[in-house]
C-alpha cells in the first residue's frame, strides 16, 4: 500500500439549480482501505459517488481518481473503477454468466482472461452453480453479490458500493460484509462505500466520513469518531454529529419509478 | 465493434427468450388483419379497389414494425432506472457505440416480428406479386425498423417517467399508424388529411412495401426509398444526440 491517495477530493461543490447537494467537500481515500461515507438521506453521498464515477461534473473544486480527473479523463477513469449503484443495474432477462460476459466485453477484457475472471469471481461470490440461470430468478442478496462480482471483473483499483445492503435481510447483509472485507485482502481493491447503517460502517470500514447537508462533519476511524463526540457507540456519534431531525425529501421522478417497480415486482 | 455486436446480441437474445411476449404482441396486428381485413373486404371490393387483404397486409406489417420498434423505447426508460442502461453508461466505451448497438438490436427485433406477421398474412391469403419482391420488401422494412427504433431511443433518452410514454403512445405512435395509409388508400383524401399523411414517415414505408409486394404505389418506390433513407439518417443522428445527453 502506498501513501499516495487513490482518491483525492478538494473543495468539491455540486449544485442543482438553487440546491447545493455537495458543499465544499474535501477528503482523501488511501489505496487499499475500506472507506465509508455515512450520512442521512439526501446528505450528498450519491452525488459525490456520481462525480467520482464520471456521471456528474462538479460545479467547482477538483476530484482525482488514481491521479486522473474524472471530468476530463472519462474513459481512463472508467477503466479504473467498478461500481454498484443504489438501484440494480443487472439485466434480469439474461443469465448471471451473460451479465458478467457483457461487462467483460464493455471493459475490453480479453476473452481468455474474461473466462477465468468470471469463474473465479462467480465462485468467490457463491454464484457459480447458478451461472446459467436467469437473473430474475435470483434473490435480492444474490443479485447484489452478482453486481459486486461484475464490478470486479475488470480488476478495478476502486470499487464503489452505493448502499449495497439496502433492502437485504440480516443474513445476506452479514454475508455481504464478510465478502467485502475479504475483497480488499484478496483483490487488493480500495472500497468506497456509502451506507446509513452505522453498525455496518463500524464493522467494515477502516475510516469513516460523516456527511450531512453536503458537508463533511467528521472524518476518521470509528474509535476516533466516538472519541471526538464523547459517545460510546457509532450510532450515538452519528446522531451527535448530524442531529435527530428526520430528513424529508421531495419525491423525484426516480422515487416515483421506484414505487412503480415495487408494485410490479410484487 | 464488439461492443456494438454484444449489445445487439443482447436485444436479440432477450427477444427470442420472451416467447409469451412474442405471441402476445401478435394480438394487435392479427386483430386488424382479421377483423378489419375481412370485415371491410366486401366494401373495398365493391368500391372497385380489389382485395382488401392484399391492400392492407403491407400496412399491418408496417404497423407491427412500428409498434415493436417503439416499444424498445419503453424498455429503455425502464432500463435506465432499474436496469442495465447505467451499467453501459459508466463503461469505458463511447456512448455512440452503445446507442448504435441498442438501436440496431431494437430494429432487428422489429424486423423479426415483422417477418412473423408477414408469414401470418400469407396464411390469411396475402399473395405478393413475385418471390423476388420479398427480399426487396424486407430492405424497406429494415429501414422502417431503424427509423422508429432510433426515434424510440431519442424518446427513451428524453423522458424521465413511465407516464410520459402513455403520451407518446397516444399522440405519436397511434397517429403515425393511422395517418400512414396502412388501412386506407391515399388517393382522393381530404386536403388536411392528405397533407398529414405526407409528413408521416411510415406512409412512405408502407407505400414502398406495398409498391414492391403488390405493385400498387402512390409516390413511387424510388421516392419512398429516398424519403426513408433521409429520415433514417436524420432520426439516427437525433437519437444519438439525445442519447449522448442522458444524465444517469
Amino acid at each position: 500500500m502506498s501513501n499516495h491517495p487513490i482518491i483525492r477530493v478538494q473543495h468539491a461543490v455540486k449544485s442543482f439549480g438553487s440546491i447545493t447537494a455537495v458543499n465544499d467537500v474535501s477528503f482523501d481515500v488511501r489505496a487499499g482501505e475500506i472507506f465509508a461515507f455515512l450520512g442521512p438521506n439526501g446528505a450528498g453521498k450519491t452525488t459525490t459517488i456520481k462525480m467520482l464515477t464520471t456521471l456528474l461534473r462538479p460545479t467547482s473544486g477538483s476530484l482525482e481518481l488514481d491521479g486522473l480527473d474524472p471530468a476530463t479523463h472519462q474513459t481512463e477513469v472508467r477503466r479504473r473503477f467498478g461500481v454498484v449503484f443504489q438501484d440494480p443495474s443487472l439485466d434480469s432477462e439474461l443469465t448471471a454468466w451473460e451479465n458478467m460476459d457483457i461487462h467483460g466485453v464493455l471493459y475490453h477484457v480479453p476473452r481468455q482472461i474474461r473466462r477465468e475472471r468470471c469463474e473465479t469471481l462467480l465462485k468467490m461470490f457463491e454464484l457459480w452453480e447458478r451461472r446459467d440461470d436467469l437473473v430474475k430468478t435470483f434473490s435480492g442478496g444474490m443479485k447484489r453479490r452478482l453486481e459486486i462480482a461484475r464490478g470486479l471483473l475488470h480488476t478495478p483499483k476502486v470499487l464503489f458500493l452505493d448502499e449495497p445492503t439496502l433492502g437485504l435481510d440480516p443474513q445476506s447483509r452479514n454475508q455481504m460484509w464478510t465478502l467485502v472485507r475479504n475483497l480488499s485482502k484478496v483483490e487488493g481493491v480500495t472500497v468506497f462505500l456509502t451506507t446509513h447503517y452505522m453498525d455496518e460502517a463500524d464493522r467494515v470500514a477502516d475510516r469513516i466520513a460523516v456527511i450531512d447537508h453536503g458537508r463533511i462533519v467528521a472524518i476518521g476511524s470509528s474509535s476516533e469518531l466516538k472519541q471526538q463526540t464523547g459517545t460510546d457507540s457509532l450510532e450515538a456519534a452519528f446522531l451527535a454529529l448530524t442531529g435527530t431531525t428526520i430528513r424529508d425529501e421531495s419525491a423525484t421522478a426516480a422515487d416515483q419509478m421506484r414505487q412503480v417497480a415495487r408494485v410490479w415486482r410484487r | 465493434m464488439t461492443v456494438v455486436f454484444i449489445l445487439w446480441l443482447r436485444e436479440v437474445k432477450k427477444y427470442l427468450r420472451s416467447r409469451v411476449q412474442i405471441v402476445a404482441s401478435l394480438g394487435g396486428p392479427l386483430m386488424y388483419l382479421g377483423v378489419l381485413g375481412f370485415g371491410l373486404g366486401p366494401v373495398f371490393r365493391r368500391a372497385g379497389e380489389g382485395s382488401y387483404i392484399q391492400f392492407m397486409a403491407p400496412g399491418v406489417i408496417g404497423m407491427t414494425v412500428l409498434f415493436t420498434a417503439m416499444f424498445s423505447g419503453i424498455a429503455m426508460l425502464w432500463d435506465r432506472q432499474f436496469g442495465f442502461l447505467k451499467e453501459t453508461l459508466v463503461a469505458p466505451v463511447p456512448r455512440l457505440a452503445i446507442m448504435i448497438g441498442r438501436t440496431l438490436g431494437g430494429a432487428t427485433v422489429a424486423v423479426l416480428q415483422g417477418t412473423l406477421i408477414f408469414v401470418v398474412t400469407l396464411i390469411a391469403g396475402f399473395r405478393p406479386v413475385s418471390v423476388v419482391a420479398v427480399p426487396l420488401a424486407f430492405l424497406l422494412i429494415a429501414l422502417i425498423a431503424v427509423i422508429f427504433s432510433a426515434l424510440a431511443t431519442a424518446i427513451g433518452s428524453s423522458l424521465k417517467e413511465m407516464q410520459g410514454f402513455q403520451m407518446v403512445m397516444n399522440f405519436l405512435v397511434m397517429p403515425t399508424f393511422f395517418l400512414s395509409g396502412a388501412i386506407y388508400p391515399l388517393e382522393g383524401l381530404p386536403r388536411v388529411l392528405g397533407a398529414l399523411t405526407r409528413v408521416d414517415p411510415l406512409t412512405y414505408g408502407v407505400d414502398g412495401v406495398r409498391g414492391v409486394l403488390i405493385g400498387r404505389t402512390h409516390f413511387g418506390v424510388a421516392l419512398d426509398v429516398a424519403v426513408l433513407l433521409g429520415v433514417g439518417v436524420l432520426f439516427v443522428l437525433f437519437g444519438a444526440w439525445r442519447f449522448s445527453k442522458i444524465e444517469a
